[in-house]
Protein backbone atom coordinates (compact mmCIF):
# COMPACT_ATOMS: atom_id res chain seq x y z
CA UNK A 1 0.00 0.00 0.00
CA UNK A 2 1.46 3.48 -0.90
CA UNK A 3 1.37 6.15 1.54
CA UNK A 4 -0.36 9.41 0.32
CA UNK A 5 2.20 11.89 -0.20
CA UNK A 6 2.34 14.88 1.89
CA UNK A 7 0.98 17.07 -1.02
CA UNK A 8 -2.49 14.45 -0.92
CA UNK A 9 -3.27 14.83 3.09
CA UNK A 10 -2.53 19.19 2.37
CA UNK A 11 -5.45 18.84 -0.09
CA UNK A 12 -8.10 17.07 1.87
CA UNK A 13 -7.47 18.94 4.62
CA UNK A 14 -7.81 22.11 2.89
CA UNK A 15 -11.07 20.30 1.77
CA UNK A 16 -12.15 19.42 5.16
CA UNK A 17 -11.61 23.02 5.74
CA UNK A 18 -14.14 23.72 3.82
CA UNK A 19 -16.06 20.81 4.62
CA UNK A 20 -16.29 20.74 8.33
CA UNK A 21 -18.17 24.37 8.01
CA UNK A 22 -20.66 23.56 5.43
CA UNK A 23 -21.65 20.07 7.19
CA UNK A 24 -22.39 22.44 10.38
CA UNK A 25 -24.27 25.41 9.04
CA UNK A 26 -26.29 23.06 7.21
CA UNK A 27 -27.28 20.49 10.14
CA UNK A 28 -27.43 23.07 13.28
CA UNK A 29 -30.80 24.37 12.66
CA UNK A 30 -32.27 20.93 12.10
CA UNK A 31 -29.63 19.59 14.91
CA UNK A 32 -31.37 22.40 17.52
CA UNK A 33 -35.49 21.14 16.02
CA UNK A 34 -34.26 17.55 16.99
CA UNK A 35 -33.20 18.60 20.10
CA UNK A 36 -35.66 20.47 21.42
CA UNK A 37 -37.68 17.69 20.35
CA UNK A 38 -36.54 15.20 22.38
CA UNK A 39 -36.12 17.67 25.65
CA UNK A 40 -37.76 18.24 28.96
CA UNK A 41 -38.74 21.55 28.77
CA UNK A 42 -36.05 22.19 31.59
CA UNK A 43 -33.45 20.56 29.67
CA UNK A 44 -34.56 22.59 26.19
CA UNK A 45 -33.74 26.06 27.96
CA UNK A 46 -30.65 25.55 29.94
CA UNK A 47 -28.19 25.64 25.95
CA UNK A 48 -27.13 21.54 26.62
CA UNK A 49 -25.97 19.98 23.36
CA UNK A 50 -27.39 16.79 24.04
CA UNK A 51 -30.02 16.77 26.90
CA UNK A 52 -29.20 14.86 30.44
CA UNK A 53 -32.55 13.28 30.24
CA UNK A 54 -33.31 12.26 26.92
CA UNK A 55 -36.76 11.54 26.54
CA UNK A 56 -39.89 10.73 23.73
CA UNK A 57 -42.43 12.50 25.73
CA UNK A 58 -42.75 15.31 23.98
CA UNK A 59 -44.14 13.01 20.66
CA UNK A 60 -46.17 11.37 23.27
CA UNK A 61 -48.07 14.74 24.09
CA UNK A 62 -48.22 15.43 20.11
CA UNK A 63 -49.60 12.34 19.41
CA UNK A 64 -51.72 12.30 21.97
CA UNK A 65 -52.98 15.77 21.51
CA UNK A 66 -52.87 16.77 25.22
CA UNK A 67 -51.90 20.22 24.60
CA UNK A 68 -54.32 23.60 23.69
CA UNK A 69 -52.28 24.11 20.79
CA UNK A 70 -52.17 20.83 19.58
CA UNK A 71 -56.27 19.55 20.10
CA UNK A 72 -56.34 19.66 16.14
CA UNK A 73 -53.07 17.82 15.40
CA UNK A 74 -54.54 14.91 13.29
CA UNK A 75 -57.34 17.03 11.87
CA UNK A 76 -54.47 19.33 10.24
CA UNK A 77 -51.89 16.91 9.52
CA UNK A 78 -54.99 15.46 7.38
CA UNK A 79 -55.64 18.82 5.67
CA UNK A 80 -51.70 19.32 4.71
CA UNK A 81 -52.05 15.50 3.53
CA UNK A 82 -55.31 16.08 1.38
CA UNK A 83 -54.25 19.80 0.35
CA UNK A 84 -51.05 18.42 -1.18
CA UNK A 85 -52.40 15.48 -2.48
CA UNK A 86 -55.02 16.61 -4.59
CA UNK A 87 -52.21 19.82 -5.35
CA UNK A 88 -50.11 16.80 -6.65
CA UNK A 89 -52.93 15.26 -9.06
CA UNK A 90 -54.79 18.36 -10.29
CA UNK A 91 -51.10 20.31 -11.33
CA UNK A 92 -50.51 16.64 -13.09
CA UNK A 93 -53.36 16.47 -15.04
CA UNK A 94 -53.25 20.01 -15.97
CA UNK A 95 -50.17 20.81 -16.32
CA UNK A 96 -49.71 17.81 -18.50
CA UNK A 97 -52.60 18.14 -20.77
CA UNK A 98 -51.26 21.37 -21.62
CA UNK A 99 -47.53 20.53 -22.22
CA UNK A 100 -49.02 18.02 -24.74
CA UNK A 101 -51.02 20.04 -26.16
CA UNK A 102 -48.49 23.16 -26.76
CA UNK A 103 -45.68 20.51 -27.89
CA UNK A 104 -47.24 17.73 -29.61
CA UNK A 105 -50.42 18.58 -30.87
CA UNK A 106 -49.07 22.63 -31.72
CA UNK A 107 -52.32 23.65 -31.09
CA UNK A 108 -52.51 27.59 -32.51
CA UNK A 109 -51.69 30.30 -29.52
CA UNK A 110 -49.72 27.53 -27.56
CA UNK A 111 -46.41 29.62 -27.48
CA UNK A 112 -48.47 32.31 -26.04
CA UNK A 113 -49.72 30.38 -23.42
CA UNK A 114 -46.46 29.26 -22.65
CA UNK A 115 -45.43 32.83 -22.24
CA UNK A 116 -48.02 33.62 -19.95
CA UNK A 117 -47.52 30.79 -17.76
CA UNK A 118 -43.57 31.54 -18.04
CA UNK A 119 -44.40 35.03 -16.93
CA UNK A 120 -46.71 33.44 -13.58
CA UNK A 121 -43.72 31.56 -12.77
CA UNK A 122 -41.87 34.96 -12.87
CA UNK A 123 -43.85 36.68 -10.73
CA UNK A 124 -42.61 36.30 -6.83
CA UNK A 125 -45.20 34.55 -5.05
CA UNK A 126 -45.61 36.68 -2.08
CA UNK A 127 -47.33 39.72 -4.67
CA UNK A 128 -49.58 37.43 -6.24
CA UNK A 129 -50.67 36.74 -2.30
CA UNK A 130 -52.39 39.96 -2.07
CA UNK A 131 -54.80 39.62 -4.84
CA UNK A 132 -55.38 36.47 -4.92
CA UNK A 133 -56.56 36.53 -0.88
CA UNK A 134 -59.21 39.18 -2.43
CA UNK A 135 -59.44 36.83 -5.50
CA UNK A 136 -60.68 34.12 -3.09
CA UNK A 137 -62.78 36.23 -0.98
CA UNK A 138 -64.85 37.23 -4.00
CA UNK A 139 -65.30 33.62 -5.42
CA UNK A 140 -66.47 33.05 -1.64
CA UNK A 141 -63.75 30.20 -1.28
CA UNK A 142 -61.83 31.88 2.00
CA UNK A 143 -61.42 29.35 4.75
CA UNK A 144 -62.56 26.61 2.36
CA UNK A 145 -59.88 23.98 1.23
CA UNK A 146 -60.78 24.48 -2.46
CA UNK A 147 -58.79 28.38 -2.25
CA UNK A 148 -55.16 26.94 -0.84
CA UNK A 149 -55.58 24.02 -3.81
CA UNK A 150 -56.29 26.39 -6.38
CA UNK A 151 -54.29 28.99 -5.40
CA UNK A 152 -51.39 26.28 -5.25
CA UNK A 153 -52.30 24.96 -8.39
CA UNK A 154 -51.85 28.51 -9.94
CA UNK A 155 -48.64 28.65 -8.37
CA UNK A 156 -46.98 25.24 -9.26
CA UNK A 157 -48.79 24.82 -12.86
CA UNK A 158 -46.82 27.64 -15.12
CA UNK A 159 -43.32 25.60 -13.55
CA UNK A 160 -44.73 22.06 -14.61
CA UNK A 161 -46.04 22.74 -17.69
CA UNK A 162 -42.97 24.55 -18.58
CA UNK A 163 -40.45 21.20 -17.37
CA UNK A 164 -42.81 19.04 -19.02
CA UNK A 165 -42.72 21.01 -22.40
CA UNK A 166 -39.21 21.20 -22.49
CA UNK A 167 -39.24 16.81 -21.66
CA UNK A 168 -41.87 16.13 -24.55
CA UNK A 169 -40.24 18.19 -27.07
CA UNK A 170 -37.34 15.67 -26.66
CA UNK A 171 -39.46 12.92 -28.00
CA UNK A 172 -38.71 11.84 -31.08
CA UNK A 173 -41.94 12.46 -33.82
CA UNK A 174 -41.75 9.78 -35.65
CA UNK A 175 -43.29 8.29 -32.61
CA UNK A 176 -46.38 10.13 -33.03
CA UNK A 177 -46.04 10.06 -36.94
CA UNK A 178 -46.31 5.88 -36.78
CA UNK A 179 -49.08 5.84 -34.08
CA UNK A 180 -51.29 7.94 -36.39
CA UNK A 181 -50.18 5.74 -39.30
CA UNK A 182 -51.68 2.65 -37.23
CA UNK A 183 -54.95 4.74 -36.96
CA UNK A 184 -54.89 5.76 -33.64
CA UNK A 185 -56.67 8.67 -32.32
CA UNK A 186 -55.08 11.77 -30.34
CA UNK A 187 -56.34 10.56 -26.79
CA UNK A 188 -54.85 7.09 -27.72
CA UNK A 189 -51.36 8.69 -28.62
CA UNK A 190 -51.86 10.45 -25.06
CA UNK A 191 -52.62 7.87 -22.78
CA UNK A 192 -50.58 5.07 -25.00
CA UNK A 193 -47.60 6.78 -26.11
CA UNK A 194 -47.04 10.27 -24.29
CA UNK A 195 -47.29 8.96 -20.90
CA UNK A 196 -45.61 5.97 -20.22
CA UNK A 197 -42.48 7.77 -21.91
CA UNK A 198 -43.07 10.73 -19.81
CA UNK A 199 -43.41 9.03 -16.39
CA UNK A 200 -39.81 10.28 -15.19
CA UNK A 201 -40.70 13.80 -15.54
CA UNK A 202 -44.49 12.98 -14.27
CA UNK A 203 -42.83 11.87 -11.34
CA UNK A 204 -40.48 15.02 -10.71
CA UNK A 205 -42.98 17.48 -11.29
CA UNK A 206 -45.87 15.39 -9.28
CA UNK A 207 -43.15 15.61 -6.09
CA UNK A 208 -42.48 19.07 -6.63
CA UNK A 209 -46.37 20.24 -6.66
CA UNK A 210 -46.36 18.27 -3.65
CA UNK A 211 -43.50 19.68 -1.64
CA UNK A 212 -44.25 22.44 -2.47
CA UNK A 213 -47.71 22.08 -1.30
CA UNK A 214 -47.13 20.69 1.62
CA UNK A 215 -44.79 23.42 2.79
CA UNK A 216 -46.50 26.25 1.76
CA UNK A 217 -47.14 29.38 4.78
CA UNK A 218 -47.78 32.14 3.44
CA UNK A 219 -51.03 31.35 1.48
CA UNK A 220 -51.97 28.53 3.50
CA UNK A 221 -52.51 31.38 6.73
CA UNK A 222 -54.04 34.10 4.30
CA UNK A 223 -56.53 31.57 3.05
CA UNK A 224 -57.95 29.06 5.63
CA UNK A 225 -57.75 30.45 9.32
CA UNK A 226 -60.76 28.16 11.10
CA UNK A 227 -58.74 25.92 13.52
CA UNK A 228 -60.12 22.62 11.93
CA UNK A 229 -59.22 23.58 8.60
CA UNK A 230 -55.68 24.82 8.56
CA UNK A 231 -52.91 22.93 7.70
CA UNK A 232 -50.05 22.24 9.59
CA UNK A 233 -47.79 25.07 9.07
CA UNK A 234 -50.59 27.68 10.00
CA UNK A 235 -50.97 25.52 13.23
CA UNK A 236 -47.42 25.74 14.24
CA UNK A 237 -47.36 29.69 13.41
CA UNK A 238 -50.21 30.23 15.96
CA UNK A 239 -47.86 28.71 18.71
CA UNK A 240 -46.11 32.07 18.73
CA UNK A 241 -49.41 33.83 19.56
CA UNK A 242 -49.05 32.86 22.94
CA UNK A 243 -45.91 34.45 25.22
CA UNK A 244 -45.03 31.57 26.96
CA UNK A 245 -45.38 29.32 23.85
CA UNK A 246 -44.04 25.82 24.48
CA UNK A 247 -41.31 25.53 22.11
CA UNK A 248 -40.19 21.67 23.09
CA UNK A 249 -43.85 20.91 21.45
CA UNK A 250 -43.37 23.82 18.33
CA UNK A 251 -40.24 22.11 17.84
CA UNK A 252 -41.78 18.60 18.30
CA UNK A 253 -44.38 19.17 15.80
CA UNK A 254 -42.80 21.01 13.63
CA UNK A 255 -39.93 17.80 12.98
CA UNK A 256 -43.10 15.45 12.50
CA UNK A 257 -44.09 18.11 9.69
CA UNK A 258 -40.88 17.99 8.23
CA UNK A 259 -40.34 14.44 8.24
CA UNK A 260 -42.58 13.87 5.04
CA UNK A 261 -40.99 16.31 2.96
CA UNK A 262 -37.45 14.96 3.48
CA UNK A 263 -38.62 11.59 3.03
CA UNK A 264 -40.34 11.95 -0.16
CA UNK A 265 -37.64 14.50 -1.39
CA UNK A 266 -34.80 11.28 -0.75
CA UNK A 267 -37.08 8.90 -2.15
CA UNK A 268 -37.77 10.85 -5.37
CA UNK A 269 -34.21 12.25 -5.45
CA UNK A 270 -33.11 10.85 -8.85
CA UNK A 271 -35.79 12.10 -10.78
CA UNK A 272 -36.07 15.54 -8.70
CA UNK A 273 -32.28 16.61 -9.47
CA UNK A 274 -32.21 15.93 -13.17
CA UNK A 275 -35.83 16.78 -13.61
CA UNK A 276 -36.35 20.21 -11.50
CA UNK A 277 -32.52 21.51 -12.68
CA UNK A 278 -32.61 21.07 -15.85
CA UNK A 279 -35.97 22.82 -16.09
CA UNK A 280 -34.93 25.80 -13.64
CA UNK A 281 -32.29 26.94 -15.63
CA UNK A 282 -31.66 26.34 -19.67
CA UNK A 283 -28.19 27.21 -20.25
CA UNK B 1 -45.39 17.67 -36.78
CA UNK B 2 -46.85 15.33 -38.71
CA UNK B 3 -50.72 15.19 -37.09
CA UNK B 4 -51.09 19.09 -37.32
CA UNK B 5 -49.55 19.31 -41.04
CA UNK B 6 -52.69 19.31 -42.95
CA UNK B 7 -51.45 22.37 -45.01
CA UNK B 8 -55.49 24.06 -44.08
CA UNK B 9 -54.01 26.81 -41.90
CA UNK B 10 -53.44 28.73 -44.77
CA UNK B 11 -56.64 28.69 -46.29
CA UNK B 12 -58.72 31.65 -45.84
CA UNK B 13 -62.49 31.74 -46.22
CA UNK B 14 -63.99 28.66 -44.15
CA UNK B 15 -65.68 28.75 -40.50
CA UNK B 16 -63.01 28.08 -37.86
CA UNK B 17 -64.29 24.53 -36.85
CA UNK B 18 -63.83 22.98 -40.55
CA UNK B 19 -60.15 24.81 -40.64
CA UNK B 20 -58.98 22.93 -37.66
CA UNK B 21 -58.04 19.13 -37.68
CA UNK B 22 -59.35 17.17 -34.50
CA UNK B 23 -55.73 17.18 -33.57
CA UNK B 24 -55.55 20.57 -32.98
CA UNK B 25 -59.74 20.66 -31.14
CA UNK B 26 -57.93 17.86 -28.63
CA UNK B 27 -55.05 20.36 -28.60
CA UNK B 28 -57.73 23.34 -27.28
CA UNK B 29 -59.86 20.99 -25.43
CA UNK B 30 -56.12 20.30 -23.09
CA UNK B 31 -55.07 23.58 -23.03
CA UNK B 32 -58.37 24.30 -21.66
CA UNK B 33 -58.25 23.65 -17.73
CA UNK B 34 -55.08 25.59 -17.62
CA UNK B 35 -56.48 28.65 -19.69
CA UNK B 36 -59.19 28.55 -17.09
CA UNK B 37 -56.95 28.37 -14.05
CA UNK B 38 -54.90 31.00 -15.34
CA UNK B 39 -57.91 33.70 -16.18
CA UNK B 40 -59.58 32.93 -12.77
CA UNK B 41 -56.47 32.55 -10.80
CA UNK B 42 -54.18 35.17 -12.45
CA UNK B 43 -55.73 37.46 -14.91
CA UNK B 44 -58.44 38.82 -12.47
CA UNK B 45 -56.82 38.94 -9.16
CA UNK B 46 -53.85 41.07 -10.88
CA UNK B 47 -56.42 43.12 -12.78
CA UNK B 48 -58.85 43.35 -9.87
CA UNK B 49 -55.51 44.56 -8.04
CA UNK B 50 -54.55 46.99 -10.46
CA UNK B 51 -58.02 48.53 -9.99
CA UNK B 52 -57.51 48.73 -6.12
CA UNK B 53 -54.47 50.05 -6.59
CA UNK B 54 -55.69 53.36 -9.20
CA UNK B 55 -55.97 55.87 -6.84
CA UNK B 56 -53.05 58.24 -6.95
CA UNK B 57 -54.06 58.86 -3.10
CA UNK B 58 -52.19 55.59 -2.18
CA UNK B 59 -48.91 56.47 -3.54
CA UNK B 60 -48.87 59.43 -1.70
CA UNK B 61 -49.73 57.84 1.42
CA UNK B 62 -46.97 55.36 0.83
CA UNK B 63 -44.77 58.07 -0.08
CA UNK B 64 -45.39 59.58 3.48
CA UNK B 65 -45.88 55.95 5.19
CA UNK B 66 -41.67 55.46 6.80
CA UNK B 67 -42.07 52.17 6.99
CA UNK B 68 -42.53 52.13 3.38
CA UNK B 69 -39.51 53.99 2.77
CA UNK B 70 -37.97 51.46 5.45
CA UNK B 71 -38.83 48.58 3.35
CA UNK B 72 -37.94 49.83 0.14
CA UNK B 73 -34.42 50.13 1.30
CA UNK B 74 -34.43 46.74 3.12
CA UNK B 75 -35.50 44.93 0.18
CA UNK B 76 -32.81 46.34 -1.88
CA UNK B 77 -30.27 45.35 0.62
CA UNK B 78 -31.87 42.09 0.34
CA UNK B 79 -31.70 41.84 -2.95
CA UNK B 80 -27.94 43.08 -3.49
CA UNK B 81 -25.99 42.07 -0.71
CA UNK B 82 -27.56 39.27 0.50
CA UNK B 83 -28.37 37.04 -3.53
CA UNK B 84 -24.95 38.25 -4.30
CA UNK B 85 -23.38 37.06 -1.24
CA UNK B 86 -25.12 33.68 -1.68
CA UNK B 87 -24.80 33.20 -5.05
CA UNK B 88 -20.56 33.73 -4.84
CA UNK B 89 -20.81 30.54 -1.84
CA UNK B 90 -22.61 28.61 -4.06
CA UNK B 91 -19.92 29.53 -6.97
CA UNK B 92 -17.52 28.61 -4.76
CA UNK B 93 -19.34 25.70 -3.27
CA UNK B 94 -20.27 24.27 -6.53
CA UNK B 95 -16.76 23.66 -7.34
CA UNK B 96 -16.35 22.14 -4.13
CA UNK B 97 -19.02 19.56 -4.13
CA UNK B 98 -17.67 18.99 -7.95
CA UNK B 99 -14.93 17.10 -6.14
CA UNK B 100 -14.62 13.41 -6.51
CA UNK B 101 -14.98 12.08 -2.92
CA UNK B 102 -16.64 9.37 -1.24
CA UNK B 103 -16.97 11.54 1.50
CA UNK B 104 -18.14 14.64 -0.10
CA UNK B 105 -20.92 12.99 -1.77
CA UNK B 106 -22.46 12.23 0.84
CA UNK B 107 -22.34 15.95 2.04
CA UNK B 108 -23.28 16.93 -0.64
CA UNK B 109 -26.69 14.26 0.25
CA UNK B 110 -26.99 16.22 3.75
CA UNK B 111 -26.17 19.46 2.19
CA UNK B 112 -29.38 19.17 0.21
CA UNK B 113 -31.41 19.37 3.76
CA UNK B 114 -32.39 22.85 4.18
CA UNK B 115 -33.73 22.85 0.24
CA UNK B 116 -35.84 19.59 1.24
CA UNK B 117 -37.45 20.56 4.73
CA UNK B 118 -40.21 23.14 5.04
CA UNK B 119 -39.02 26.55 6.42
CA UNK B 120 -41.73 27.06 9.16
CA UNK B 121 -40.14 24.83 11.69
CA UNK B 122 -36.16 25.38 10.95
CA UNK B 123 -36.57 29.07 10.47
CA UNK B 124 -38.58 29.08 14.42
CA UNK B 125 -35.54 26.63 15.02
CA UNK B 126 -33.22 29.50 14.38
CA UNK B 127 -35.26 32.09 16.17
CA UNK B 128 -35.02 30.33 19.74
CA UNK B 129 -31.23 30.05 19.20
CA UNK B 130 -31.06 33.45 18.77
CA UNK B 131 -33.53 34.06 21.96
CA UNK B 132 -31.22 36.70 24.07
CA UNK B 133 -32.05 35.14 27.21
CA UNK B 134 -32.93 31.07 26.48
CA UNK B 135 -31.08 30.86 23.20
CA UNK B 136 -28.46 28.61 22.70
CA UNK B 137 -26.23 30.98 20.99
CA UNK B 138 -26.17 33.50 24.09
CA UNK B 139 -26.03 30.52 26.48
CA UNK B 140 -22.10 29.96 24.95
CA UNK B 141 -21.47 33.62 24.64
CA UNK B 142 -21.99 33.70 28.33
CA UNK B 143 -20.35 30.39 29.30
CA UNK B 144 -17.48 31.59 27.01
CA UNK B 145 -17.13 35.03 27.69
CA UNK B 146 -19.06 35.77 30.94
CA UNK B 147 -20.66 38.83 29.34
CA UNK B 148 -24.40 38.64 28.36
CA UNK B 149 -24.63 38.82 24.56
CA UNK B 150 -26.62 40.91 21.90
CA UNK B 151 -30.17 40.56 21.79
CA UNK B 152 -29.67 40.02 18.32
CA UNK B 153 -33.48 40.70 16.99
CA UNK B 154 -33.98 43.83 18.66
CA UNK B 155 -31.67 45.36 16.90
CA UNK B 156 -32.86 46.37 12.82
CA UNK B 157 -29.42 46.05 11.16
CA UNK B 158 -28.66 42.88 12.95
CA UNK B 159 -31.96 41.38 12.76
CA UNK B 160 -32.10 41.81 8.43
CA UNK B 161 -28.69 40.03 8.47
CA UNK B 162 -30.08 37.78 10.27
CA UNK B 163 -33.02 37.08 8.09
CA UNK B 164 -30.35 37.18 5.13
CA UNK B 165 -28.55 34.84 6.56
CA UNK B 166 -31.85 32.30 6.84
CA UNK B 167 -32.75 33.28 3.43
CA UNK B 168 -29.09 31.83 2.56
CA UNK B 169 -29.42 29.06 4.42
CA UNK B 170 -32.58 27.92 3.00
CA UNK B 171 -31.93 28.63 -0.67
CA UNK B 172 -28.18 27.89 -1.05
CA UNK B 173 -28.43 24.52 -1.93
CA UNK B 174 -30.95 24.59 -4.39
CA UNK B 175 -28.46 27.39 -6.14
CA UNK B 176 -25.29 25.42 -5.57
CA UNK B 177 -27.23 22.47 -7.37
CA UNK B 178 -27.76 23.78 -10.44
CA UNK B 179 -24.30 25.23 -10.75
CA UNK B 180 -22.95 22.02 -9.87
CA UNK B 181 -24.60 20.63 -12.87
CA UNK B 182 -23.29 24.29 -14.75
CA UNK B 183 -19.83 23.00 -13.73
CA UNK B 184 -19.53 19.18 -14.69
CA UNK B 185 -21.11 19.96 -18.26
CA UNK B 186 -17.98 21.77 -18.98
CA UNK B 187 -15.32 19.29 -20.86
CA UNK B 188 -12.68 17.76 -18.75
CA UNK B 189 -10.38 17.67 -21.70
CA UNK B 190 -9.94 21.53 -20.85
CA UNK B 191 -8.64 21.43 -17.35
CA UNK B 192 -6.26 18.29 -18.52
CA UNK B 193 -4.90 19.84 -20.82
CA UNK B 194 -4.27 23.58 -18.88
CA UNK B 195 -2.95 21.07 -16.38
CA UNK B 196 -0.38 19.84 -18.56
CA UNK B 197 0.31 23.62 -19.51
CA UNK B 198 0.98 24.28 -15.80
CA UNK B 199 -2.14 26.14 -15.00
CA UNK B 200 -2.67 27.15 -11.20
CA UNK B 201 -6.50 27.14 -9.90
CA UNK B 202 -6.54 30.48 -10.10
CA UNK B 203 -6.07 30.58 -14.13
CA UNK B 204 -8.16 27.56 -14.28
CA UNK B 205 -11.05 29.49 -13.15
CA UNK B 206 -10.59 32.50 -14.58
CA UNK B 207 -10.13 31.23 -18.50
CA UNK B 208 -11.98 28.36 -18.21
CA UNK B 209 -14.95 27.47 -15.72
CA UNK B 210 -15.62 31.45 -15.67
CA UNK B 211 -16.50 32.01 -19.60
CA UNK B 212 -17.98 28.52 -19.93
CA UNK B 213 -20.56 29.32 -16.68
CA UNK B 214 -21.01 33.11 -16.52
CA UNK B 215 -24.10 32.69 -18.85
CA UNK B 216 -25.55 30.44 -16.23
CA UNK B 217 -24.22 32.59 -13.32
CA UNK B 218 -25.90 36.09 -13.82
CA UNK B 219 -29.02 34.48 -15.25
CA UNK B 220 -29.22 32.13 -12.02
CA UNK B 221 -28.57 35.41 -10.15
CA UNK B 222 -31.23 37.37 -11.62
CA UNK B 223 -33.88 34.62 -11.32
CA UNK B 224 -32.85 34.57 -7.81
CA UNK B 225 -33.49 38.23 -6.95
CA UNK B 226 -36.78 37.99 -8.73
CA UNK B 227 -37.90 34.97 -6.10
CA UNK B 228 -36.63 36.69 -3.47
CA UNK B 229 -38.67 39.59 -3.63
CA UNK B 230 -41.58 36.75 -2.63
CA UNK B 231 -39.47 35.54 0.17
CA UNK B 232 -42.02 35.80 3.15
CA UNK B 233 -40.99 33.30 5.09
CA UNK B 234 -37.08 34.46 5.98
CA UNK B 235 -38.17 38.23 7.42
CA UNK B 236 -41.90 37.13 8.57
CA UNK B 237 -40.66 34.66 10.26
CA UNK B 238 -37.70 35.20 12.31
CA UNK B 239 -37.90 38.61 12.77
CA UNK B 240 -42.09 39.57 12.28
CA UNK B 241 -41.05 43.34 10.56
CA UNK B 242 -39.87 43.90 14.12
CA UNK B 243 -38.62 45.24 15.31
CA UNK B 244 -40.40 48.58 15.09
CA UNK B 245 -41.77 47.31 12.00
CA UNK B 246 -37.56 48.35 10.90
CA UNK B 247 -36.92 45.30 9.24
CA UNK B 248 -40.19 44.38 6.75
CA UNK B 249 -39.15 44.01 3.19
CA UNK B 250 -41.87 44.32 0.22
CA UNK B 251 -43.22 40.99 0.77
CA UNK B 252 -44.08 41.40 4.28
CA UNK B 253 -45.37 44.91 4.13
CA UNK B 254 -48.07 44.04 1.88
CA UNK B 255 -49.13 41.21 4.17
CA UNK B 256 -48.71 43.87 6.75
CA UNK B 257 -51.32 46.60 4.96
CA UNK B 258 -53.41 43.80 4.24
CA UNK B 259 -53.58 42.24 8.17
CA UNK B 260 -54.44 46.37 8.49
CA UNK B 261 -57.32 46.05 6.26
CA UNK B 262 -56.12 49.01 4.23
CA UNK B 263 -55.99 45.56 0.80
CA UNK B 264 -55.29 49.41 -1.59
CA UNK B 265 -51.98 50.17 0.16
CA UNK B 266 -50.99 46.92 -0.44
CA UNK B 267 -51.41 46.31 -3.83
CA UNK B 268 -49.60 50.11 -4.16
CA UNK B 269 -46.74 48.96 -2.56
CA UNK B 270 -46.76 45.77 -5.13
CA UNK B 271 -47.56 48.34 -7.77
CA UNK B 272 -44.32 50.46 -6.89
CA UNK B 273 -42.15 47.41 -7.26
CA UNK B 274 -43.15 46.57 -10.44
CA UNK B 275 -40.72 48.90 -12.77
CA UNK B 276 -37.84 46.84 -11.07
CA UNK B 277 -39.82 43.44 -11.40
CA UNK B 278 -40.53 43.62 -14.97
CA UNK B 279 -37.40 44.34 -16.85
CA UNK B 280 -35.97 41.64 -15.28
CA UNK B 281 -39.04 39.14 -15.68
CA UNK B 282 -38.66 40.56 -19.49
CA UNK B 283 -35.06 39.42 -19.73
CA UNK B 284 -35.41 36.50 -17.75
CA UNK B 285 -38.34 35.54 -19.99
CA UNK B 286 -36.11 36.18 -23.38
CA UNK B 287 -33.38 33.99 -21.89
CA UNK B 288 -35.40 30.87 -21.34
CA UNK B 289 -37.98 31.20 -24.26
CA UNK B 290 -35.52 31.46 -26.91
Amino acid sequence: MKLPSLRDVATEARLLLIGIPVFLWTMIPIYHMFLFAISPKEDAFSGKLWPDHPTLHNFEIVFKQQHYFLRDFYVQFWNSTLIAAAVGVLTLFIATAAAFSISRLKVPGGRIVLNLALFTYFIPAAFLAVPMYRTMGNYGLLNNHWSLILAMVTIASPYAIWVLKQASDKLPVELDEAAVMDGATTLQIFRLVYLPLMMPSLVAIGTYAVLLAWNEYLYAFLLLSNDREITLPVALGNFLAADDSPWELLMTTGFIYALPPAAVYYAFRRYMVGGLTAGAVKS
Amino acid sequence: MAITLSGDQALPGPPLSSRLTPAQVWGIILLAPYLLVFLAFVVYPVCYGLWLARAPANYVALYNDPIFARAAVNTLIFLVIGINIKMLIALFLSGFFAMQRTWIKWLSVIFILPWAVPSIPTILSVRFMLNPEWGMINHYIFALTGDDGPNWLNDPTVALSMAIGVHIWKSLPFWTLILITGRLAISHDLFEAAEVDGASWWQKFRFITWPSMQTLYVTCTLLSMIWTLGDFNSVYLLTGGGPADLTHVLATLGIRYLRLDQLSLAMASIVCAMPFVLPLVYFMMKRLSR
